[in-house]
């Protein structure tokens, strides 16, 4: 057994490992180590812990950890890289529902024993703990289901939504009066238990106002959510290594979804109040013109004339399962002496960074992989843009259309470049319901089919 | 049209009109481009270079220059030695000339030019405007002249310019003294600074006190109130006065310092004489003059035009050909220069000039316009340098009453919000109970050590970043840990739950967060 001071010290090492691991992820070199101590971290801070003199319930300790390590592991191992964003999400919905447990047994702890003030503001921190928690368990729940399609990713706008939100957000704070009264006497339970309800409620009605293409937000600001969740529940019971760890991870997700919501120039407010509000006025300007088919051999062709080759990843290249395809295509213009680099959109696919994860999943080095700030200058040069299963990242009108839905979003301006070929399943609108006049324009050319099994035959053209 | 580029035959010219890389772009244009054989050898480029960029290689200067539409040359024309014959016979009829002509001092050549019926432009007359900045080759060369100055006098200098404490004694740093700080005496400065020397510098521009202390050099001031600028951005004659008080500093200085170098010229008239006999006699021995303006005279007494002499222990150095000297950066930025030139003949970028005289640019640089002569151009009322000001604030009232500007709403705006959010802090502090206060503390910095660590995240890194928080985001686990031994069943029972639900997140997140960085691989 160890004393509070030991104790106290093995919290303030793990918060520095914690800082450390998050700083490692500045660079590719260390980021791998930052991984490590983040683990080791958090075995320090476990181990302590269990150690401490008021943890003796090892039984039902061991057998949780075992049991949950057991799961999280295997779920690790067999993850596929395309389904991240599902396991993210999942986790979140972990750590707000762990967050809600927590402060329910805290509650009816009560072996505390605290007085006046410290009592009301102790009760103030369950409130709050259990009620962001709750945002985060179903809102991510719904986030999830979504990003593996089992719920339809168009956004469920009620009528007066937001007059709904404003409503539930009244009737929370109202309970926490009532419950603050109840609990001074002994009980409270109840509208405890409604608010969480409430809190349920309000999670799933904010996910599910937002729209697919508007998915690396969400799962950013759950993000944030879960480890504000933390915070509250370390302010609970007076833990600064809890408080420290939410921090951290609360003002990440938080800085990722700024990013997100920079890259697609919405508000960062009004995203993290939830539901996205249509703010244009006037209708878009409607998208006529012919469009230009290209089969497999005039595509080879084009590619073999070509020196400089920028290829564009988006959400269809994940879905086609197309990466490892795109992989051996780039190697193969390589070793033609071709100059074949990738411009990857802060929101290209379902979550942050989630191209860089697939690219590298396929084997595709990390320096040939561009962000949208370094590349986009560059399209001049390129000969030609190859877009893989990408839409509203490539739209045009998003800076010439003041009406277009996204307008004023930056976007990966390959139509400068002298061919851009796009590869398509079918003419079908993005996610945000945009037509994009890039498919008609003069210099691009529609390879219609699945990704992956045109890249296939493309790959078998060129390697003859 | 087709362009040529032919050998230059003035003695000791090792420039050439272009270099390969620049040759590529102006291709770019549309034009098409034939070098004599050699033309660039001195400056480091073969023949070889020129055919890989996509130019004609011609053995001899006659049909090179018969052949081009359009001549690209650094020098003026002059008697060509081989043939015997002067340049501007080689230049075919209503043909188009592109080089340093200097029309003040060349009146002949411009006569000779004028009856070839030619088009000539000349880069020694780019009007001043930030437009043609890009194409001002006296600017390029002066830089050039400026660096290689401080090179030369290095050359000649015992000592070393940076001072150093060494275990065999101290070595104090060289002092450079700089008179003119146009383009090229700023360039040196640039450079014997860089090199470690004390430098100072005078201009009788007070407009350009700023450029020099922005290079770090100390701007030596003379407490005499008269207004250096000309027209042009370039400097004037001075009064009597002006100029007495001038040589004084200057007799004083020449006594400290080690090193002088001197760019001074004033358009169209010979170089002002500032270094004089005596100046040199109290100067230290061993040190070093560089005279840029030796082509118009020099701005020391004894400056030998293009000849190194040694007078009174101190080395006078007058070479007129200092761009030359660095041949190939020189034909780069020269070559650069008339690439811009041409860009702004050709806007259709057709391979096609258009001598457009509306353009001021263009105006002021064509000398003949098919065989009319039309130097000088009417003057331009728009300078690169500041209008001068009618009197010089003197130095006891250079500061300028501050302009009250009103509060304007946009940082009142900033001030209520951080008001409002101290406010509500400070509301929060006067309840909150000590314990909370402190741990209220914690929270705060944390966030802000998370916002330091996370905007330095590499965007490509944002997927593991996430999944990274999410593992230590299951940091909740400790809060189930400590519960897990309160009384009661159910509350172990929840916190055992919630130790199964935190240990998942742990461990996946974890683990699927190294199975991504294995994946990063260069």
């Amino acid at each position: 057994m160890i004393s509070q001071g030991l104790l106290i010290m093995s919290y303030v090492v793990a918060s520095i490992l914690f800082i450390l691991s998050l700083s490692g992820l500045s660079h590719q070199e260390t980021a791998r180590r930052g991984n490590y101590y983040g683990m080791a971290g958090m075995a320090i801070a476990i181990i302590a812990t269990i150690l401490s003199d008021s943890v003796h319930s090892y039984v039902i300790l061991i057998t949780a950890l075992v049991i949950g390590g057991f799961i999280g592991t295997k779920a690790a191992s067999k993850i596929e890289m395309t389904q991240m964003p599902e396991l993210v999400a999942i986790m979140h919905s972990l750590v707000g529902l762990a967050a809600v447990l927590v402060g329910y047994a805290n509650f009816i702890d009560h072996s505390i024993g605290l007085e006046g003030i410290e009592k009301t503001i102790h009760l103030i921190e369950i409130y709050i703990g259990i009620f962001i928690g709750s945002v985060t368990f179903s809102g991510s729940i719904i986030a999830f289901g979504k990003l593996c399609g089992k719920i339809k990713g168009q956004p469920v706008l009620l009528p007066a939504r937001h007059w709904l939100n404003l409503a539930l957000l009244i009737m929370t704070i109202w309970l926490g009066s009532v419950f603050l009264s109840n609990a001074a006497v002994g009980g409270g339970t109840l509208p405890l238990i409604i608010m969480t309800l409430i809190a349920l409620a309000f999670g799933v009605h904010m996910v599910m106002a937002i729209g697919g293409a508007d998915m690396p937000v969400v799962v950013s600001m759950l993000n944030s959510y879960s480890g504000w969740a933390a915070a509250a529940t370390g302010f609970m019971l007076g833990n600064d290594l809890l408080i420290v760890t939410g921090a951290l991870v609360g003002s990440s997700g938080a800085i990722l979804s700024y990013i997100m919501c920079r890259a697609m120039n919405r508000h960062f407010l009004s995203v993290i109040a939830g539901g996205f509000g249509s703010t244009s006025d006037g209708d878009a300007a409607i998208v006529e013109g012919e469009i230009n088919p290209i089969d497999v051999a005039e595509t080879v062709q084009l590619l073999a004339d070509a020196k400089n080759i920028m290829i564009i990843p988006g959400y269809g290249m994940a879905v086609a399962q197309a990466q490892h395809t795109v992989n051996e295509m780039t190697k193969l213009l390589k070793n033609q002496d071709k100059t074949v680099r990738f411009g990857i959109h802060p929101v290209a696919g379902r979550m942050p960074g989630h191209m860089n994860v697939l690219l590298a999943e396929a084997k595709i080095p990390y320096d040939i992989v561009y962000e949208m700030d370094e590349i986009n200058q560059d399209f001049p040069d390129v000969d030609i843009s190859i877009v893989v299963g990408a839409n509203d990242i490539v739209n045009p009108s998003a800076l010439d259309d003041p009406n277009s839905p996204i307008a004023g979003m930056p976007v990966l301006e390959c139509w400068k470049s002298s061919t851009t070929i796009v590869l398509k399943r079918s003419m079908a609108a993005g996610y945000a319901g945009v037509g994009n006049p890039l498919f008609v324009h003069e210099n691009t050319r529609m390879l219609f089919g699945d990704a992956n099994e045109s890249l296939q035959k493309v790959l078998k053209a060129l390697n003859n | 049209m087709q362009i040529g580029i032919p050998k230059e035959i003035h003695t000791g010219e090792k420039r050439v009109a272009t270099t390969p890389a620049i040759a590529e772009q102006i291709i770019k244009l549309g034009f098409d481009i034939s070098v004599e054989s050699g033309a660039g050898i001195e400056a480091n480029i073969s023949d070889e270079a020129y055919k890989e960029a996509g130019c004609t290689i011609r053995k001899s200067a006659k049909t090179l220059w018969k052949n081009a539409d359009i001549v690209l040359k650094v020098r003026p024309p002059e008697q060509h030695p081989e043939y015997a014959i002067d340049e501007t016979e080689l230049l075919s009829k209503n043909g188009h000339l592109i080089c340093f002509i200097w029309p003040a001092q060349n009146e002949v050549l411009m006569q000779k030019l004028a009856d070839k019926n030619a088009t000539v432009l000349a880069m020694d007359s780019v009007p001043r405007l930030s437009r043609s900045q890009k194409l001002d080759a006296l600017s390029s060369m002066a830089n050039i002249a400026g660096y290689r100055a401080v090179i030369e006098a290095a050359q000649h200098f015992g000592r070393f310019f940076t001072g150093q404490i060494t275990a065999a004694g101290k070595v104090p740093p060289a002092k450079v003294l700089v008179i003119g700080a146009g383009v090229a005496g700023l360039a040196a400065i640039g450079v014997a600074k860089s090199m470690g020397a004390v430098v100072r510098a005078f201009d009788t521009r007070p407009e350009v006190k700023e450029q020099i202390e922005s290079m770090d050099a100390e701007f030596l001031m003379l407490e005499f109130k008269e207004e250096g600028s000309g027209q042009g951005g370039y400097a004037k004659t001075m009064s009597k006065e002006f100029i007495e008080a001038e040589m004084a500093l200057f007799a004083r200085q020449a006594m400290e310092v080690d090193i002088i170098i001197t760019t001074a010229l004033i358009p169209g008239k010979p170089a002002p004489k500032l270094i004089t006999e005596g100046m040199l006699e109290s100067m230290n021995a061993g040190s070093v003059i560089v005279d840029l303006a030796a082509e118009q005279g020099g701005n020391c007494a004894l400056t030998k035009k293009d000849k190194v002499i040694k007078k009174h222990g101190v080395t006078i150095i007058g070479y007129t050909d200092l761009p030359s000297r660095l041949a190939t950066q020189a034909s780069q930025l020269y070559a650069t220069n008339l690439k811009h030139l041409l860009t702004e003949l050709s806007p259709d970028k057709n391979g096609i000039i258009d001598v457009n005289m509306d353009d001021d640019v263009i105006r002021g640089t064509t000398v003949i316009k098919e065989g009319k002569i039309t130097w000088p151009p009417p003057p331009l009322a728009v300078s690169a340098a500041p209008k001068p000001l009618t009197e010089a604030p003197s130095s006891d009232q250079t500061k300028p009453n501050k302009v009250k500007t009103s509060i304007i709403p946009e940082p009142l705006k900033h001030i209520l919000t951080l008001l409002i959010i101290g406010g509500g802090l400070f509301a929060l502090g006067s309840v909150a109970p000590a314990s909370f206060m402190s741990h209220f503390t914690v929270f705060v910095l944390a966030c802000f050590i998370g916002y330091q660590v996370i905007w330095n995240v590499s965007a490509s890194l944002h997927t593991p970043l996430m999944s990274v928080t999410n593992a230590i985001s299951g940091i909740i686990i400790i809060g189930a840990v400590v519960q897990i031994s309160a009384p009661g069943f159910v509350i172990s029972l929840l916190s055992g739950l919630a130790v199964l639900i935190a240990s998942i997140n742990i461990a996946g997140g974890f683990l699927v967060t190294r199975r991504m960085l294995e994946m990063f691989k260069r």
